[in-house]
């Protein structure tokens, strides 16, 4: 596209440069009109929408148990945290308790969720330099999360993984044997990728002061997860308001000072051994519970009963009819529940009216929330530097425009 | 000690069939081209959502589409030669995606991946193109939400199956302007 | 500085705005109050700047629409206090006719996006925003689609058949 020089009152001549939708380096697609002076920013102007799917109508359509693979889709690097943030919005609807063992295995399955959007985000941030070879080492050790999710559910990516009130099933053998695995040999291969990158010179040089944001700036933009934490704001909702048992392990929240890029990514990486670790304290609480077998609550109006069951049993085959047609009573109210997220408070805010639908579904999305302070965040850096903050953002698009 | 035998596992394309004598190999042009072009294919991955993290993870060492011949992924649509649409296409999108489409110099494939791209897949609503074969011609469908990765191998087969039986008159044939003419493209 | 509890919060802004406040109730973990939307800056003011409180993280705000209520349009601000640990939820209503509220941008600059989208879904606006137009749709779309009234579907698709669905698409407004 021909970009037009206009002169300004100060006599200065800016460009105009349209950065997207369609960008290789920008990962999801929002457009950018910069104004620039030279290779300087001087302004830009946002605009989304491109992948705006109606997510929030598409809820009031839908019975509870099937508004899971839409929560799927927004933050699709790390599915599992969406699904189980709204499992637990429900639960938290319907006042439904969960075992202490079902809730360990949550933790795995959203720790896990976690290492795999920062392994994605750190890869790109090292693709945008130029670095490619990170990216391919990572993506060997997705895929081995990819099998874990399998084994459990079934997909890949898009997991819509448990039920409302615990898992489909029980994780079986090979399952554990993967996660232990995981945990075994995954420190080793991030140390890998970061022999690559923390220490090199060109990396740093591109990264140190690139993009910053300060605290009080980012905490009225409404920051959260791993950006915020690298501004120095130590807010993390797992230790805020505990979820899922949270409190009962122990683990560290990284942060960093400046909030720049080379920050969000150190604490991204920090974060993935921390979440290695929650993984492990959890594999050894749950060797030690009492309970060794059950996998969901006991709320039959809402958990499909074993089809054994509904085959041989009155009671278990209206519960089944029941929760397939929609006929449950849900209490009326309205709830807010929040995760972490890969990218911070992914909140759920219901309103149920008694019926099978949602009301009202506002979902709180932490990358439409911290894409706002982009603007001021690329005002006077080059356009190199513009780009590489973009990805150090982890911005989804599908979490951008739901 | 790896078996030296075990390396003539690799499979080199086969020539097309033709009359072969001293220093010359008669064949149809269509083979060859065909041979040519199917194996040097210069993707654009217009990747928009889930099923483009589907797609790194085939770009990358597990699935590898580079040993497709598409080591090289163009972002720019005037050197690209197959356009991958990758993920929802909502209707804001929908004239970018033209515009990506006419950019393109002829010959040129569409592949769809995935449900959404194919007919809007899961989000039946308003803001969705229920399919991007409303704007655009489609070569080749993939279905999925996500496709595995094996699957849009499978498809880049297909395309690749298509590129080799297409005959060099194609692109300037009757029928075909007159699909482009149903789309209203020139 | 002791912490303190949700309800000395509620006594206080009690105190300060007394009868805008309409109604105050407890939604699950959630102190909800109903405030009449003439005081919306105001009382965020006072939130933010009062030491023994410090609410300056807005979490989240969205807009709703009820149809059956009088005031059928609400939006919805949730705050948190992040020295205190302290969350609460404000809601404040207006009709029809008055489809406006004052905008937050000047305590939290990420009030913007969201107001922005509550007017792309709902036709509700903010005064002072500096930039009130639709953010998540497409820019000539003339209706509000969050709204009731509206189907979650595009009317104008013909490749898929409603009855085979069950659905029943007759109650809704024709979109042309």
């Amino acid at each position: 596209m021909k970009s037009k020089p206009a002169i300004q009152e100060d006599n200065k001549q800016y460009t105009t440069l349209n950065l997207g939708p369609t960008h290789p380096a920008t990962h999801g697609i929002f457009q950018n009109v910069l104004t620039m002076d030279g290779e300087i920013i001087v302004d830009s102007e946002p605009t989304i929408g491109y992948i705006h799917r109606a997510f929030e109508k598409l809820a009031e359509h839908k019975p509870f148990y099937q508004v899971t693979p839409l929560t799927d889709r927004l933050n699709y690097c790390s599915s599992p945290i969406n699904n189980m943030g709204w499992h637990m919005t429900v639960e938290k609807l319907i006042g439904a308790e969960l075992p202490k063992r079902v809730e360990y295995m949550r933790v795995i399955i959203m720790e896990l969720a976690r290492i795999a959007d920062h392994l994605v985000c750190n890869s790109v941030i090292g693709v945008d330099t130029g670095a490619m070879t990170g990216f391919l080492y990572v993506f060997q050790w997705r895929e081995d999360i990819y099998e874990i999710y399998e084994e459990i559910c079934g997909a890949r990516l898009t997991t819509n993984i448990g039920r409302i009130g615990g898992f489909e099933r029980d994780f079986n053998e090979t399952a554990w044997r993967k996660i232990k695995k995981l945990v075994t040999d995954l420190p080793a291969g991030l140390k890998e990728f970061e022999k690559l990158l923390v220490r090199n010179r060109i990396f740093m040089d591109r990264t140190i002061g690139c993009g910053p944001i300060s605290a009080e700036r980012a905490l009225n933009y409404s920051f959260s997860g791993p950006n915020l934490r690298a501004a120095g704001v130590d807010y993390d909702v797992r230790v805020m308001n505990p979820y899922s048992s949270y409190q009962d392990f122990e683990f560290e929240i990284p942060i960093g000072k400046n909030g720049d890029t080379y920050d969000r990514f150190m604490v991204r990486e920090e974060e993935m051994y921390q979440s290695m670790s929650i993984i492990r304290q959890a594999m050894e609480k749950i060797e030690k519970l009492q309970d060794k077998t059950s996998f969901h609550a006991d709320i039959p109006s809402f958990y499909l009963p074993p089809k054994e069951d509904v085959y041989n049993n009155m009671e278990a085959l209206i519960y089944h009819f029941k929760i397939v047609m929609g006929e449950t009573d849900v209490p009326k109210g309205e709830v807010y529940h929040c995760v972490e997220g890969g990218n911070g408070e992914l909140g759920f805010y219901l309103i149920s009216d008694g019926g099978r639908q949602p009301f009202r579904l506002h979902f709180r999305r932490p990358c439409y929330i911290y894409y706002q302070a982009y603007r001021e965040m690329i005002k006077g850096a080059f356009l190199s530097d513009a780009i590489l903050t973009m990805s150090s953002m982890n911005v989804i698009a599908g979490e951008l425009d739901a | 000690m790896k078996d030296i035998q075990s390396a003539s596992n690799v499979n080199i394309v086969q020539a097309p069939a033709g009359f072969e004598g001293p220093g010359f190999f008669a064949t149809k042009l269509d083979h060859v081209v065909g041979l040519a072009r199917k194996n040097s294919i210069w993707p654009l991955p217009f990747a928009t959502s889930c099923c483009g993290i589907e797609f790194m993870a085939t770009m990358a060492s597990t699935y590898d589409l580079a040993r497709f011949g598409s080591e090289r992924l163009s972002f720019s649509p005037r050197q690209a030669d197959l356009l991958m649409v990758m993920g929802t296409i909502a209707k804001k999108m929908g004239p970018v995606l033209r515009q990506v489409y006419e950019q393109m110099a002829e010959p040129r494939w569409v592949l769809s991946v995935g449900a959404c791209a194919s007919s809007g897949g899961i989000f039946d609503s308003y803001s969705v193109l229920q399919g991007i074969d409303h704007i655009i011609p489609v070569d080749v469908y993939v279905p999925g939400c996500p496709p595995r990765p094996e699957q849009i191998l499978e498809g880049v087969m297909s395309i690749q199956t298509l590129i080799q039986n297409e005959s060099l008159r194609r692109r300037n044939s009757p029928e075909y302007k007159q699909l482009l003419a149903s789309y209203g493209i020139e | 500085m002791d912490k303190p509890t949700i309800d000395q919060v509620a006594e206080a802004i009690n105190e300060k705005f007394g009868d805008a406040i309409l109604s105050k109730e407890q939604q699950y973990d959630f102190t909800v109050i109903t405030i009449d939307k003439s005081i919306l800056v105001s009382l965020f003011r006072f939130l933010y700047d009062d030491e023994r409180f410090q609410f300056r993280y807005l979490t989240t705000a969205c807009g709703v629409h009820t149809p059956d209520q009088p005031k059928p349009f609400t939006m919805m601000y949730q705050l948190h206090s992040l020295v205190f640990n302290l969350r609460i939820r404000f809601k404040a209503s207006t009709t029809l006719n008055d489809l406006q509220f004052d905008s937050l941008i000047p305590i939290f600059s990420s009030a913007n996006w969201m107001e922005r989208e509550a007017f792309d879904f709902y036709g509700i606006r903010f005064k002072g925003h500096p930039k009130m137009t639709r953010i998540l749709n497409v820019e000539d779309m003339d209706y509000h689609p969050m709204r009731k009234e509206y189907p979650v579907e595009d009317l104008t698709r013909y490749d898929k058949d409603d009855t085979m669905f069950g659905r029943d698409r007759s109650g809704y407004k024709k979109l042309n």
